[in-house]
């Protein structure tokens, strides 16, 4: 009985932070400013923050205030040790999970966004959730799930609605904990895992709404779904390609059977007009990635699209495809942009999205209607002009072939998950702009084509050039471009009011660039960034933080 | 602040080594049996007898409509590597009665055999399906083709027109198809400018041999050496008797100079045709 003490002390504390009254649906409406409160900061995706305390002339005394190494999974056996730095001791662990616990599964990276709310940051790890401290990075609570296996590559964050939370697990399923306290609510299936569904997003809350992506590789639907935030049940499934005889675009596929198998993963969560009620969430690549074998020559909707759907209804309102018949695993899992700015002389409501084939495009986002659409990545060469509905128009002659395409970008794209940022201070949006290039070929020849990744062999063989790009959503044009010496943008890009860009330059720096030329104002070597910086006010200061792996890094000024 | 740089750098360490403990088993027991290109899935053992048994009757009973590779056939069926129903097959619960006649609606006649039979179907699917690869990748494809595609004498002609000016047949590459026996690994060697290419090549390595030439500002000595690393902040040096020195960058402050042997290498990645790559392997595979 010797943890009692330890215990009652626990309690003590947790009660002492007591999570004020969590975040009311409504508050989801407002523009980034104070706390962080849903994946992209707000609705609109623009990792804008309004905060200006750290600015070009303040930047240089921003200061470490604390940096914690989170562990995941079970804690070792007593006298083991946890290898904590400045965390305090362990904090309340909650265990639940449908697995047997003999999966120690790693994937110990925080790719996830931090939400700040009351003082507090919830955090994810695949299988790990974590309430913290924001004044020190100590542990309130930390929930583990037992997993029953799936790919263990990332999670990308909670959502919160009140006092409760919501998170993904690699073997699918939704999760709903007590804000407070870390117990679990609830926990409702997404996917099969034995289909080879994976669940990687974080939830994004919308009214009484939990949207929920999934994703996979091998030939299987994407889709979408809507839970109660309440009760968990579910409100409405939409998939991402043509399931029955009479769906839209099921002209665009050889076969009812090749679209059911299409693909069109809902990886990365997207962005919410809460005027027009659309929820503007980009898809994945069609299946099979690298060969159209039974797919057909078609433009395979809706893979690799932005699409808008109605909140209340589950139904699609427009789309638009940003790569039509992908072969590379260019998907268009961006997170889309959302912006009310001045477009040849009329204030439009707009949707920005720089897609992973190296393509830019502003849409407005009411209609769908295209109005840009411009290569950004410097070298990209797998497309020949546009088609007739303004998507790049891919060229057969670069898709992967037996004796090998020389194609930039690689398969991991001019930019993947990473958010990019917008600022209406400058009118410009920041993304990173990789160019590599690499050898395709084609390995499976079967006319039947080959299943999920298979069926190519990459080479990477060199890159023209990793940078920080500012484009101009009016044209696409490239304002500028930083060069890093490394494969920038980390986990994606913070703006701020500020005049400052945050990115990770892929040298194990975090770096505070000038938002309206690039220019460097401030680093801190601190190991290669994993999720996109980000800021909140707290006692007064504005808080920087940003994950490297296990650890969690906060900056104030000093 | 020399203990935060110290912290810095056991945080970096302890990140990789706990990230390579992905997926460990507990100590003390037998590795589990892992489910295809589901990670850790827990998938029971098949019997091999009933799944040999499934695989005669498969090839009497099915093949002709789903293929010899269970990846769809001549007469139309689909492929049951990627269906979701045999995929979440555990016992033949989802496989028999599908067999049986319940999807007749969407094509699939009823096949006569018994329930056992039928299992013992089942049974054989699930082991093929087992053996898909990592991100859905089919069990059975074949080897794949040669990349040797190009034109042995036009490689020659581009060759000695754009590339003896730095490389030669009879001397850097001499015997360069017998050093390199693979023409794909050879095309992706050359086309990447030699060294390894691979999957991280398209950062910029700063183990590479590249020079370095530092100026500093006040006018001293300029300092040169290879580069260790270089981002925005610091440029790292190792000179020529083996000391590290490091210099602290401000923009244009101190000046430095890279040499990067593969420079012109990586500029001429915008301007190969594929056409170009393939006809210079096939000249460079007669190098033996």
């Amino acid at each position: 009985m010797k943890f009692l003490p330890f215990l009652l002390l626990l309690t003590v504390s947790v009660a002492s932070f007591a999570q004020g009254s969590g975040v009311a649906p409504e508050e989801l409406l407002k523009p980034l400013k104070d706390s962080w409160p849903t994946y992209n900061g707000d609705y609109s995706g623009r990792r804008f923050s309004a905060l200006n305390l750290i600015n070009t002339s303040t930047v240089k005394h921003l200061s470490l205030a604390w940096s914690v190494r989170y562990t995941p999974g079970m804690p070792p056996p007593a006298g083991a040790g946890r290898g904590r730095f400045g965390g305090g001791p362990p904090a309340k662990l909650i265990v639940g999970g449908e697995g047997t616990g003999e999966l120690a599964a790693g994937g110990g990276t925080i790719k996830a966004s931090v939400l700040a709310v009351d003082g507090t940051l919830y955090f994810t790890m695949p299988d790990n959730a974590w309430a913290v401290d924001a004044r020190d990075g100590r542990e309130l609570w930390h929930y583990y799930w037992k997993t029953r296996g799936g790919t263990h590559i990332g999670n990308r964050g909670m959502a919160i609605w009140n006092n409760y939370l919501y998170m993904e697990t690699p073997d699918n399923y939704l999760v709903s904990l007590d804000a407070k306290t870390g117990k679990e609510r609830w926990h409702k299936t997404i996917a099969d895992l034995e289909q080879g569904y994976f669940s990687t997003p974080a939830p994004i809350v919308v009214g009484n709404h939990v949207l929920v992506g999934t994703g996979n590789d091998i030939d299987s639907p994407g889709f979408l779904l809507s839970f109660d935030a309440e009760t968990g049940d579910l409100q409405w499934k939409f998939y991402t390609v043509p399931m029955q005889k009479g769906d839209p675009g099921l002209d665009t596929w050889a076969s009812l059977d090749a679209a059911r198998h299409g693909g069109a993963q809902t990886w990365i969560p997207g962005a919410y007009d809460p005027e027009t009620k659309l929820y503007i969430i980009g898809t994945g690549n069609p299946t099979p990635a690298y060969t159209t074998g039974k797919r057909g020559d078609g433009d395979n909707l809706f893979t690799c699209s932005l699409v808008a759907i109605n909140v209340e209804t589950g139904k699609m309102a427009w789309y638009f495809q940003t790569s039509p018949h992908d072969m590379h695993d260019y998907d268009s899992a961006q997170t889309p942009v959302l912006v009310d700015a001045p477009f040849n002389g009329k204030m439009r409501k707009l949707v920005l999205t720089a897609a992973r084939n190296g393509y830019f495009f502003t849409l407005d986002r009411v209609t769908g209607e295209r109005l840009v659409t411009a290569k950004y990545g410097q070298w990209t060469n797998w497309a020949k002009g546009l088609n007739k509905f303004g998507g790049p128009e891919h060229d057969p002659l670069k898709d992967p072939t037996v004796g090998g395409a020389l194609v930039s970008p690689t398969s991991d794209g001019t930019v993947n998950w990473q958010p990019p940022a917008y600022s209406p201070d400058t009118g410009l949006f920041y993304v990173p702009e990789g160019n590599g290039y690499s050898l395709f070929y084609l390995t499976d020849i079967d006319p039947r084509g080959s299943m999920g990744l298979g069926g190519k062999e990459e080479a990477a063989v060199g890159t023209g050039g990793n940078y920080l790009s500012a484009i101009d959503y009016r044209n696409g044009k490239v304002v500028w471009r930083h060069r890093y010496y490394g494969n920038g943008g980390g986990g994606g890009i913070l703006a701020t009011a500020g005049g400052l860009v945050f990115a990770g330059d892929g040298m194990g720096n975090l770096v505070a660039h000038d938002a309206k030329t690039g220019k460097p104002h401030w680093n801190a070597r601190i190991g290669n960034i994993t999720n996109a910086p980000q800021t909140f006010l707290l006692d007064g200061h504005q808080y920087l933080t940003v994950a490297t792996g296990d650890t969690l890094w906060a900056f104030i000024l000093n | 602040m020399l203990s935060l740089k110290y912290r810095i750098a056991f945080h970096v360490a302890l990140a990789v080594a706990a990230s390579s403990n992905a997926w460990a088993q507990p100590p003390g027991q037998a590795p589990r049996r892992q489910g295809g290109f589901v990670p850790g899935q827990q998938r029971a053992e098949e019997d091999p007898a009933k799944v040999s048994k499934g695989k005669g009757i498969y090839g009497i009973s099915c093949r002709g409509c789903h293929g010899a590779d269970l990846r769809g056939g001549d007469m139309g069926g689909p492929n049951l590597l990627r269906s979701q129903l045999s995929l979440s097959d555990r016992e033949g619960e989802k496989i028999v009665p599908v067999i049986q006649g319940s999807l007749q609606s969407g094509g699939m006649p009823a096949i006569p055999m018994s329930p056992e039979d039928a299992r013992a179907v089942a049974a054989y699917v699930r082991s093929v399906l087992s053996t898909i690869g990592g991100q859905g990748k089919p069990p059975s494809a074949q080897e794949p083709p040669t990349i040797l595609v190009g034109n042995a004498e036009a490689g020659k002609v581009y060759f000695e027109a754009k590339c003896s000016s730095c490389h030669s047949a009879t001397g850097d590459l001499k015997r360069i198809a017998t050093r390199i026996k693979d023409p794909k690994v050879l095309q992706n060697t050359w086309v990447a400018g030699g060294g390894r290419a691979g999957r991280g090549a398209a950062s910029e390595s700063p183990r590479r041999v590249v020079t370095v030439t530092v100026k500093p500002a006040n006018g001293g000595a300029a300092v040169q050496g290879r580069l260790v690393r270089i981002d925005d902040f610091v440029v790292t040096l190792e000179l020529a008797d083996g000391s590290i020195r490091s210099f602290r960058r401000d923009g244009d402050v101190p000046k430095v100079e890279v040499n990067d042997p593969l420079t012109p290498h990586r500029e001429l990645l915008s301007v190969y045709a594929d056409k170009d790559v393939h006809n210079v392997t096939a000249y460079l595979v007669t190098l033996k």
